[in-house]
C-alpha cells in the first residue's frame, strides 16, 4: 500500500517535534451491497475510502490527523498536524529499524467479493424473499440485505512493527413483517464471516428466510410479556451479546484505568459464579470478529478474561498496555483511518458447560426461555444493562410453552455472572454483531451455550 | 470551498448521457475533537474529510455509488460503478432524481464567523474548566470519564441533471462530560453538555451543573416496587423518543406498509394541547438546514396539530409513490441514497417548568435516563420496553432515586396518554429538541 521507506520518513516527521511514539495506518476499504425491499431491488451501493491515520503520544496525550492524500506531501501535512498538539521541547524518540510482522490470518478467503458477478449476490435476495413470502400470507413485507466488504491495513509504529492484513466480510440478513388482528411483528435473521462468497456455499439463505419469517408469524399469537423478577434461561447462541455488554465492556482496560468500570481492582477475584469462563478471541477461524492484526499490528490472541469465575486479566491496546508496562493483547481496533484505536472485543464468549440443556428448563419451573436477545446497552460504571427480546417464550412448570411479545431484559453485569446457576453443554456462536463504543463501530462475534440466571428484571407490558 | 465543491460535482454531471439522470453530492467537513482528563489533553484530533456520493437513475432503476476523495480517476470510476449498480435495479415507475419544486429556501446563519478563528487554546480551556467545574463541585464526585470539546464546519453541494443547484454551509460546536460520582458503595454516572454555533455561546457553567447532579442525585438507588404510575421525562428522554415517533411518520415507513400511523391521518392521535413539527428552518435547532438531502428547500412541517396527525414526513420518492408533494425532508448522507425522515423535531412548549410538573404529579416518576430503547421499541407494533433511571416523585416533590426499573407502553397509547408538556424547551445535539412531558398510567417495572 505504501513503501516501507515513505513510511519511515512520515514517522521521523511525527516524532521531529519531541513526541515518544508514532503510528501511521493506512486503510483502503472497497464495500458493495444491495439492498432487496418491498418486492424490489431497491439499489446496489458501491464505496471506496482510502486513507492514513497518523498519531503521535507525548506522555498522557495523543495528537492525531487523518488524510485521504496519501501522497509524500499529504502524509507529511497530517504527520505535523498530528504531531503539533503533542509539541514538546527537545527530539523525540528515534523509530526503530521497521520489521515487518509476519501473521497469517485465521480466515482463508476463497472467493474475493469482488470477484462476483453482481447478479448472483442479487439472485441471493431474490432467492430470500421468494421463499419468505411463500411461508404464509400473513408475510406482508420483506426485506434482505447483502454486504460484502475487503478492507486492507497497513500499520507501522516507532517501535518497528510494520504489518499488512487483507480483510474480507460477506454479510447478509433478512427481515419480514407479518400482519395480523394484533398488528405487526418482525422476525430477522443474518449471517456474516470474515471469508468471502463461498460463504453461501455452506450458508443457505432459503433456510434462513424461512427461519426469519416463521419468528415473525409466531410473534403474531405471542402475549404481552410479563414484567418482574424471574429466572431466565438463555439458549444457545442467542443470548452472547448480553456478556459482551454486561462483562465484556467493564473488562477494557481504558474503561478500567479511569475507574469506570466496576471490574476496576478486581483481578484474582472471584467476579462470577465458578461456572463462568469468559474469553475473547480474535483467533477464531471464520467468526465475525477475527482478524490476523488489530489496527495497531498486534496479531489477534485468545485471552481467557475469566475462570471458573475469577477475573484473570482485561483486554489491552497499546496506549493502555503501553502505560502498565506489559503488551497489548491485540485489542486495539478503529472502525476507520479516521479515528483513534481504542480497546474493543473481538469475539466474546462463555466457555461451553456440562448439563443438558433440557434439564436447565425442566427444571425451571417458572420463567422466560430467551432463544434470540436483540441489541443492548451497558453503563460500565455502574454494571447496568438492558437488552430487547427479539425471540421468548414462558417456562412454565419446566416446560417452554407459549411465545412472548417484545420486551426487555434488565440488570447489572456483576450480579448476573454469580446468579448462573446453570450451564449447557450446546455451545454455539450467535449472530454477526456490531459494537458500538464511544460512536464507533467494529464487527464483533459472541456465543454462549444454554445457560439460567437465577434473576433479571423483565420489562413487559402484562401487569 | 463551497465553489470547489459545486465544481466538482458540475465536472461529474456534466458527463449525463441520454436517459439517464444524476445526482452529485460532495462534502468536505473539518473537525476538531479535543478530550481532556485529569487536567491534560489525552487526546486531539485534526481532522478533514471529504466525500463524493453520486446516485444514477436509468429507466426507472437507481445505482448509488460513493467515494471518500476529489481524485477526478477516483471519481470518473465512482460514476461507472454508480451505472453499473443501476443496471440491477428493479424499473419502479417512481424512482427518480429530484427536481426543483419551486419553493424558496429560506436563508439561515448557520456558520458563525468567530468559529473559525476560535484558537485551539481557547478550546482546550473550555474543555479543561468544564472537567474541573465538575470535579470540584460535589464531594461525591470521584472523576470525570471523559469532557470533549467537538466542533465541525461541513460544506456541501449537490448538483442534478435536473436542475437543482445549490451549496451550503454549517458549524457547531459542543461539549460534553461523563461523571462519576461514589457515596463509598455505590457508584453513579451523569451527564452535561452544552451546544452552540460558536464556543461563545457554550454554557459551561450548565454542563457541569448537570453532569454533577444527574450522577450525585442517583447515588444509592434502588429498584422501584412495580405498578402503573405517572411519569416524567426529563426533555433528553422525551427527545429520544420523538425521534421514534418522527421515524414512523416518515413517508419510507408509510410506503412500505410499516408505519403504524398509517391509514390515522386527521385522527386525533395526542390530546389537543400537543403540536409536534420538524423544523430544520428553526435556526436554533442544532440540525436546522437550509435544504433537504436532494437539494430542496427545507420547510416547517406540522406532524402533529393540536393532537390531530397532519401528515408524514416525504423526499421526492416516497412522494411520488403515495401522490404527495416531497416535505423536503430528504436525509442522507453522502455515502447513502436519500431516505425520508425528521430533520429538527419539537414539541410546542407548555407553560410550566419541571418542578411545578412534579408538584402537580404529586405521585409518580422522574424518568432521567432510558436505556436500550431503540432495542426495546417496536416502531412497526408501537410496543416499547426501556430499562429507566431517576427519582420517584412523592408528596410532590423529588424523592429517593430509583435504577433498574423498565418502563413499558406503546407509542400509540404513550402519545394519548401524555398529560402535560413543560416550558423547559432544550437544544441537544441531535434531531430533535427536549422538553418534559407527563405521561400517565405507565407500566414501571422493578422488584
Amino acid at each position: 500500500m505504501l513503501e516501507q521507506n515513505l513510511v519511515e520518513r512520515v514517522l521521523n516527521e511525527a516524532l521531529k517535534s519531541g513526541g515518544e511514539f508514532a503510528e501511521v495506518f493506512v486503510e483502503d476499504k472497497r464495500s458493495s451491497s444491495a439492498l432487496f425491499d418491498d418486492a424490489k431491488v431497491e439499489e446496489l451501493t458501491s464505496g471506496r475510502d482510502r486513507g492514513a491515520g497518523i498519531r503521535v503520544v507525548a506522555g498522557e496525550t495523543t495528537g492525531f490527523a487523518h488524510t485521504a492524500d496519501l501522497s509524500e506531501e499529504g502524509l507529511m501535512i497530517a504527520a505535523r498536524a498530528a504531531a503539533s498538539a503533542t509539541r514538546t521541547d527537545g527530539a523525540g524518540s528515534q523509530v526503530n529499524a521497521l520489521e515487518q510482522v509476519v501473521c497469517p490470518s485465521p480466515n482463508k478467503v476463497e472467493t474475493f467479493p469482488e470477484l462476483v458477478a453482481k447478479g448472483k449476490k442479487v439472485n441471493l435476495l431474490v432467492q430470500a424473499d421468494e421463499v419468505a413470502r411463500s411461508q404464509g400470507a400473513a408475510i406482508t413485507q420483506v426485506s434482505a440485505r447483502y454486504g460484502d466488504s475487503r478492507r486492507k491495513i497497513l500499520v507501522a509504529n516507532s517501535d518497528g512493527v510494520f504489518a499488512t492484513d487483507d480483510q474480507v466480510r460477506t454479510l447478509f440478513s433478512i427481515s419480514c413483517v407479518a400482519t395480523g388482528d394484533s398488528g405487526m411483528q418482525t422476525g430477522r435473521e443474518s449471517i456474516g464471516r470474515p471469508i468471502g462468497f463461498e460463504l453461501f456455499d455452506d450458508v443457505d439463505v432459503e433456510e434462513l428466510a424461512e427461519r426469519a419469517a416463521h419468528r415473525a408469524l409466531t410473534k403474531l399469537n405471542a402475549r404481552p410479556a410479563p414484567s418482574g423478577t424471574m429466572p431466565v434461561v438463555i439458549g444457545s447462541g442467542g443470548g452472547g451479546v448480553l456478556f459482551h455488554e454486561a462483562c465484556g465492556h467493564g473488562l477494557e482496560a481504558d474503561l478500567v484505568n479511569k475507574q469506570a468500570s466496576v471490574f476496576a481492582g478486581k483481578v484474582g477475584e472471584s467476579v462470577a459464579s465458578e461456572l463462568v469462563t469468559l474469553i475473547d478471541d480474535g483467533t477464531m477461524a471464520h467468526e465475525w470478529g477475527a482478524f490476523a492484526i488489530d489496527d495497531e499490528g498486534r496479531p489477534a490472541q485468545r485471552n481467557v478474561l475469566i475462570k471458573d469465575g475469577v477475573l484473570v486479566d482485561y483486554m489491552w491496546d497499546g496506549l493502555r498496555s503501553r502505560s502498565e508496562g506489559r503488551l497489548s493483547s491485540g485489542n486495539g481496533r478503529r472502525q476507520s483511518y479516521q479515528v483513534l484505536p481504542m480497546v474493543r472485543m473481538t469475539n466474546t464468549y462463555i466457555a461451553n458447560g456440562e448439563t443438558d440443556p433440557e434439564d436447565i428448563i425442566e427444571d425451571t419451573s417458572k420463567g422466560v426461555y430467551v432463544a434470540q436477545l436483540g441489541g443492548g446497552q451497558v453503563n460500565t460504571a455502574t454494571g447496568d444493562f438492558v437488552f430487547g427480546m427479539t425471540e421468548a417464550y414462558l417456562i412454565e412448570d419446566g416446560e417452554i410453552t407459549e411465545p412472548i411479545r417484545e420486551g426487555n431484559l434488565i440488570g447489572n453485569g456483576p450480579e448476573v455472572l454469580n446468579q448462573i446457576d446453570a450451564l449447557g453443554n450446546d455451545f454455539d456462536m450467535g449472530s454477526p454483531g456490531t459494537c458500538g463504543k464511544d460512536g464507533q463501530g467494529v464487527p464483533v462475534g459472541d456465543g454462549t451455550p444454554t445457560l439460567r440466571v437465577t434473576s433479571l428484571t423483565v420489562g413487559g407490558t402484562a401487569g | 470551498m463551497q465553489s470547489e465543491l459545486l465544481k466538482i460535482a458540475e465536472a461529474i454531471v456534466s458527463q449525463t448521457v441520454a436517459g439517464e439522470q444524476v445526482e452529485v453530492v460532495a462534502v468536505h467537513g473539518t473537525e476538531t475533537d479535543i478530550r481532556v482528563y485529569q487536567g491534560e489533553i489525552e487526546s486531539f484530533t485534526a481532522a478533514e474529510s471529504q466525500g463524493v456520493g453520486i446516485r444514477v437513475v436509468q429507466d426507472g432503476r437507481q445505482g448509488m455509488a460513493y467515494a471518500g476523495s476529489f481524485d477526478t480517476n477516483v471519481l470518473n470510476e465512482t460514476l461507472e460503478e454508480a451505472r453499473d449498480n443501476a443496471s440491477f435495479g428493479t424499473p419502479d415507475e417512481f424512482q427518480g432524481i429530484a427536481e426543483p419544486d419551486g419553493v424558496e429556501s429560506v436563508s439561515l446563519e448557520l456558520l458563525d464567523s468567530s468559529l473559525a478563528d476560535f484558537a485551539n487554546e481557547d478550546k482546550i480551556a473550555l474543555a479543561i474548566e468544564l472537567e474541573s467545574s465538575i470535579l470540584q463541585s460535589d464531594p461525591r464526585i470521584i472523576g470525570v470519564e471523559s469532557t470533549d470539546y467537538v466542533d465541525s464546519i461541513t460544506t456541501s453541494a449537490i448538483v442534478t441533471s435536473t436542475g437543482i443547484h445549490r451549496a451550503n454551509q454549517e458549524g457547531g460546536c459542543y461539549v460534553a462530560a461523563s461523571s462519576l460520582a461514589s457515596d463509598g458503595t455505590d457508584t453513579q454516572t451523569g451527564f452535561g453538555y452544552s451546544v452552540g454555533r460558536s464556543p461563545t455561546q457554550l454554557d459551561v457553567a450548565k454542563a457541569s451543573s448537570d453532569a454533577t447532579e444527574k450522577a450525585t442525585r442517583l447515588l444509592g438507588a434502588k429498584k422501584a416496587e412495580s405498578g402503573r404510575m405517572t411519569v416524567i421525562l426529563d426533555p433528553y428522554v422525551t427527545a429520544q423518543f420523538l425521534g421514534i415517533i418522527g421515524s414512523t411518520l416518515s413517508g419510507e415507513a408509510l410506503l412500505k406498509g410499516r408505519s403504524l400511523f398509517a391509514d390515522r391521518e386527521g385522527d386525533q392521535v395526542a390530546p389537543n394541547f400537543l403540536t409536534l413539527i420538524d423544523d430544520p428552518t428553526d435556526v436554533d435547532a442544532f440540525t436546522a438546514t437550509e435544504a433537504d438531502g436532494e437539494g430542496l428547500a427545507s420547510r416547517r412541517n406540522t406532524l402533529i396539530d393540536k393532537g390531530a396527525l397532519r401528515g408524514f414526513l416525504h423526499n421526492s420518492y416516497t412522494a411520488r409513490a403515495l401522490g404527495a408533494s416531497s416535505t423536503g425532508s430528504a436525509v442522507r448522507s453522502y455515502n447513502s441514497s436519500p431516505g425520508a425522515g425528521p430533520l429538527a423535531l419539537m414539541l410546542t412548549p407548555g407553560v410550566h417548568s419541571q418542578p411545578e410538573l412534579i408538584a402537580q404529579v404529586g405521585e409518580g416518576m422522574l424518568i432521567q435516563g432510558v436505556a436500550g430503547l431503540h432495542s426495546g421499541v417496536n416502531p412497526v407494533s408501537g410496543d416499547f420496553s426501556a430499562g429507566a433511571e431517576g427519582l420517584m416523585i412523592r408528596q410532590g416533590d423529588l424523592a429517593e432515586p430509583v435504577r433498574e426499573v423498565t418502563v413499558a407502553s406503546t407509542l400509540q397509547r404513550m402519545l394519548l396518554d401524555i398529560q402535560n408538556i413543560g416550558n423547559d424547551l432544550e437544544r441537544l445535539p441531535m434531531k430533535s429538541s427536549g422538553v418534559s412531558i407527563v405521561v400517565n398510567d405507565i407500566m414501571v417495572s422493578g422488584v
